[in-house]
């Protein structure tokens, strides 16, 4: 059994990354992503976690340092937000390019201008197509036990691709609430140490980050997609071998919640789905078939899993805490197409809300759903709520 | 207690009142057997601006993370707020307001339909602690005047989120707050 305590997402990746047994560590101050590395810090300072700290000049950088340790073979953590994640970007695809499976909170923050250090989740959406896995939590408890789940899963040799954790900055990163902290002799259990088929080694000397041309190049990235289509089934497995080591697991992919015999469903991403589940509570106790599906893993998406819990519903509410400028929210495109050609496809209507820190209240998820129930909302655009 | 405590805390940047969020919430939520959550609003995040914390205290799984509108208590560790924040903004119908302040009542401007408690932390905290922060002063008040949560889960929780050496004074603090406010209902 482990031990409960009070704390916020930032400082259960922390302990996550501590139980990980992660000996690298590199990363550069940003809010709201710092209090993880400050706890990651004090951990090294009291002495109950062994690292090597390495201290950068910029995020570029710390996610350089980390690309150098997985390439001797050892385990490494970074965190950023926001801008910080936009200067990593070039290193992201050097990464995940590379194979190197490496772990990255992303504390979800607005990019500038204009400038703000709230939350919404316009930046790592910018990385969609950089190549990592992304996993979007709800809770604190979900944030430390995906930190671990994250590494077995990056490290499987299906997969080699790296994790991005990405965390809702203020709804997640500084809501404190109860969180169990696994014991250390079940998580040796459960994440065995990092062992990579290819790795730099003196003794028998090659390198890595070799030029590849033409269908040389063209191989290897769909190598990487391939790779990608295995993680769908290796988040699973990961998720619910974790359910049975600690009673926890979250779905995998995709979590569909009270959709039996829905015919509404608004979906979501992130911290805001714990609303969401209030106000569908609230809809079902009302007699209202309303559901709910929290998209977990967005790459690789659950193309399946979402046809399969939307199959012959009505209509569906997507809620998008970022823009694809000219379109619409990037889930909510994701969405559409996934459910391309199903015999029955819900009408489906995207909503921007939540943008830099603006609250998303019970009543607004509320409302979204009874604007898709009512077909009142567009279904070409995505339409800003709350301003 | 209601099914449902939205607690919201004003105060002044040094002052200790997102920490004062932590300590209820580790109270109710680790000795106590509730569901807690804890969470800040900083604004300009220096030493003296206003700034509040919230904590949420139920009986069953805390599952929102939308922003506080309606409190149910509002504790208040510094009363110059009121010149410049409308802290009594959202209190419902019957909600407690615990304030910090050697002022009379008639003084302070507050809404008739709240139930009030007032004690001079300032002093209790410059008495116990040598320093006038007042945030575990005022969640001996808190528990006393309003029985959200009680006052050895209180010490329990200051035992664990404050420094070791802080740990006793801050207890005594938050103690002789309790008691005053008890004697005094």
């Amino acid at each position: 059994m482990g031990e409960r305590k009070f704390l916020h997402a930032n400082a259960a990746i922390a302990h996550g990354v501590r139980l990980a047994r992660v000996p690298v560590v590199a990363a550069y101050p940003i809010t709201p992503q710092t209090s993880i590395v400050e706890k990651i810090a004090s951990f090294l300072a009291e002495g109950e976690m062994e690292a090597e700290y390495i201290k950068v000049e910029s995020e570029h950088s710390a996610l350089a340092a980390c690309l150098g340790a997985s390439a001797v073979g050892s385990r490494a953590f970074t965190a950023t937000s926001s801008q910080g994640l936009e200067f990593m970007h070039e290193m992201l695809a050097y990464v995940s390019g590379g194979r190197y499976p490496l772990v990255l909170a992303a504390v979800n923050r607005s990019v500038a201008l204009p400038w703000s250090i709230w939350g919404d989740q316009q930046d790592s959406i910018q990385q969609r197509d950089t190549g990592w896995i992304q996993l979007y939590l709800e809770t604190a408890q979900e944030a430390l036990d995906t930190t671990l789940q994250a590494y077995r899963i990056a490290e499987d040799h299906r997969v080699l691709t790296p994790v991005m954790l990405c965390v809702d900055g203020f709804l997640l990163s500084h809501t404190e609430e109860i969180v169990e902290v696994p014991d250390q002799a079940a998580v040796d259990a459960f994440l065995p140490p990092l062992d990579l088929p290819f790795k730099l080694d003196v003794d028998y000397p090659a390198t890595q980050g070799m030029g590849a041309f033409g269908q040389q190049y063209a191989r290897w990235r769909a190598e990487q997609q391939q790779a990608m289509g295995r993680a769908r089934g290796v988040i699973g497995e990961v998720d619910a071998a974790f359910g049975v080591a600690f009673g926890r697991s979250y779905g995998g992919l995709v979590e569909a919640y009270r959709m039996e015999g829905a015919e509404l469903a608004l979906v979501a991403m992130g911290g805001i789905v714990g609303t969401a589940r209030e106000v569908v509570d609230e809809m079902r106790a009302e007699g209202r078939p309303v559901g709910l599906m929290k998209v977990r893993a967005y790459r690789p998406l659950p193309r399946a899993e979402i046809r399969a819990a939307l199959n012959g519903l009505r209509a569906v509410a997507v809620v998008d805490r970022d823009c694809s400028f000219g379109y619409e929210g990037a889930l909510c495109t994701d969405l559409k197409a996934a459910l391309h050609g199903l015999a029955s496809p819900p009408a489906v209507y995207g909503f921007i809300a939540g943008l830099g820190g603006s609250d998303v209240p019970p009543e607004m998820l509320r409302d979204i759903i009874e604007r898709a129930a009512a077909g009142e909302a567009s279904k070409d655009e995505g339409e800003f709520v709350g301003i | 207690m209601r099914a449902l405590e939205e607690i919201r805390f004003h105060g002044r940047g040094g002052q200790g009142v997102v920490l004062a969020a932590t300590i209820l919430g580790t109270a109710a939520a680790i000795y106590e057997g509730k569901h807690a959550t804890s969470f800040p609003s900083f604004g300009a995040e220096r030493r003296g601006a206003p700034v509040t914390a919230f904590t949420r205290i139920a009986d069953a799984p805390l599952r929102r993370r939308s922003q506080i509108y309606q409190p149910t208590i509002v504790v208040v560790l510094d009363d110059s707020l009121f010149a410049s924040v409308p802290v009594a903004n959202g209190l419902v119908g019957g909600g407690w307001l615990v304030v910090n302040s050697h002022r009379r009542i008639s003084e302070l401007g507050l809404p008739a339909s709240a139930r009030l408690c007032l004690v001079d932390a300032t002093a209790i905290a410059r008495e116990v602690l040598g320093v006038p922060i007042t945030n575990t002063t005022m969640l001996g008040a808190l528990a006393a005047a309003t029985g959200v949560v009680g006052l050895a889960a209180l010490e329990r929780a200051i035992s664990d989120v404050l420094p070791t050496a802080l740990v006793a004074r801050n207890q005594a603090a938050a103690r002789a707050a309790y008691e005053r406010v008890v004697a005094r209902v």
